[in-house]
């Protein structure tokens, strides 16, 4: 097996268009599944109710980042072929901290809203109408904004990589937090709804 | 899930329609499987594409596009815009993630209408009228399409794909997420409690 399929001429542009159909079918499927298509399920886990989010999100992480470290180690996928973004830090954590404010007060985010939009929600559709026009400032702004944008770059960068240590360590205990953060997040949640005397939504 | 589907399967046809009709919303996925689910998608598109998955960059190509029908010397000469217009030599609607969002929007409404959740209205707490809500939903995607875009990347491109690969910049994204919505959670509680 010659991984990424793609990358390695299995098939061409056109095809890669259908593949990201049915791909974004799947990812849309277990989103909704997940209970991700409801603001309120969502917000939850901000106010420690219903951590529903972050387990679903390490969840699918710890697999993806499990199966692909198992694949490469097999030499199966060619771990240099698989895109990784470059890192530019303050920019990112600036972002984040805007896209977090973002999260809790419309209620998605842009993934989300797509599948609160497909299951009726007029919310989703309001929230995505706001992601256009932050799409469209952030636009505009960019000749201001392009110094800072492209502010402290690292490069291409992972955690083994930038800490020096073996990957296969990382994921080790990348999935080890994890595990604890699980068994963390159902005790906060059994401690919440027995201090307002309610279930989780 | 088998299970799931024997007992529906034994389920007279009847009760099946009647309950289909009355929209009795199924519980969600278990948090763990839908994970796993989730994780197994992000794993495929990085095994046959090479690439993870995303959200805001589908957006930004509309937006981009939208632009250059507009104005198109101010789109071209952008470099946001020019960006995801490309060379000319292929339709920028014609990308990757334009294409797997469409299959987001087809996915979550399978997936809302094989569990009865399909319903119209606007999601909220009790204490928050509709056009408070409506409104905090631009604000918040407002924010979410500028953060996004900053960060490059948003909770998809970033946080997921990103964070199984052990990506430095989107682990940090991470962790800014979550910091921005816990510190701004109590000031809007009214919103959703």
């Amino acid at each position: 097996m010659n991984a990424p399929f793609y990358k390695f001429g299995l098939f061409g542009d056109n095809v890669s268009l259908i593949v990201a159909f049915f791909i974004g079918i799947g990812f849309g499927f277990f989103l909704e599944r997940a209970g991700f298509g409801s603001a309120r399920k969502l917000t939850a886990q901000f106010y420690f109710t219903d951590l529903t989010v972050f387990k679903v999100m390490f969840t699918a992480i710890i697999t993806a980042m499990l199966g692909l470290f198992y694949l490469s180690w097999m030499g199966l996928v060619d771990l240099s072929l698989v895109y990784l973004t470059p890192t530019y830090l303050l920019p990112q954590v600036a972002g984040g901290i805007i896209l977090g404010v973002g999260f809790v007060v419309g209620g998605y985010c842009p993934g989300t809203s797509c599948v609160a939009v497909s299951t009726g929600k007029l919310d989703g559709v309001v929230y995505l109408l706001g992601v256009i026009a932050g799409i469209v400032v952030f636009g505009e702004l960019f000749p201001l904004l392009g110094d800072f944008y492209t502010a402290t770059p690292m490069g291409q960068i992972t955690l083994p990589k930038l800490l020096n240590v073996p990957y296969g360590l990382v994921v080790f205990l990348v999935s080890l937090l994890a595990v604890g953060g699980f068994a963390g997040a159902t005790w906060v949640e059994k401690k919440m709804a027995s201090r307002k005397g309610e279930q989780p939504l | 899930m088998q299970a799931d589907a024997q007992s529906l399967a034994a389920e007279p046809v009847d009760a099946r329609t009647q309950e289909t009709l009355h929209r009795t919303a199924r519980p969600y996925m278990h948090p763990y499987l839908a994970g796993f689910g989730l994780g197994l998608v992000l794993l495929a598109a990085f095994v046959i594409m090479g690439r993870g998955l995303g959200a805001s960059g589908a957006f930004s190509s509309l937006v981009a596009v939208g632009a250059d029908a507009i104005a198109p010397a101010h789109a071209r000469a952008n470099a946001f815009y020019a960006e995801y217009l490309g060379d000319g030599t292929v339709n920028p609607l014609m990308d990757w993630l334009v294409f797997e969002v469409l299959g987001v929007f087809v996915g979550g409404f399978l997936s809302g209408v094989l569990a009865g959740r399909v319903r119209t209205g606007v999601e909220r707490g009790p204490l928050i009228s509709k056009g408070m809500r409506l409104f905090y939903a631009f604000v918040g995607g407002g924010l979410m399409g500028i953060g996004a875009k900053l960060a490059r990347g948003c909770t998809s491109g970033q946080a997921l794909t990103g964070g199984a690969m052990l990506n430095v910049g989107s682990w940090a994204f991470m962790m800014c997420v979550f910091a921005g919505a816990y510190a701004t959670a109590y000031f809007i509680r009214r919103q959703w409690q």
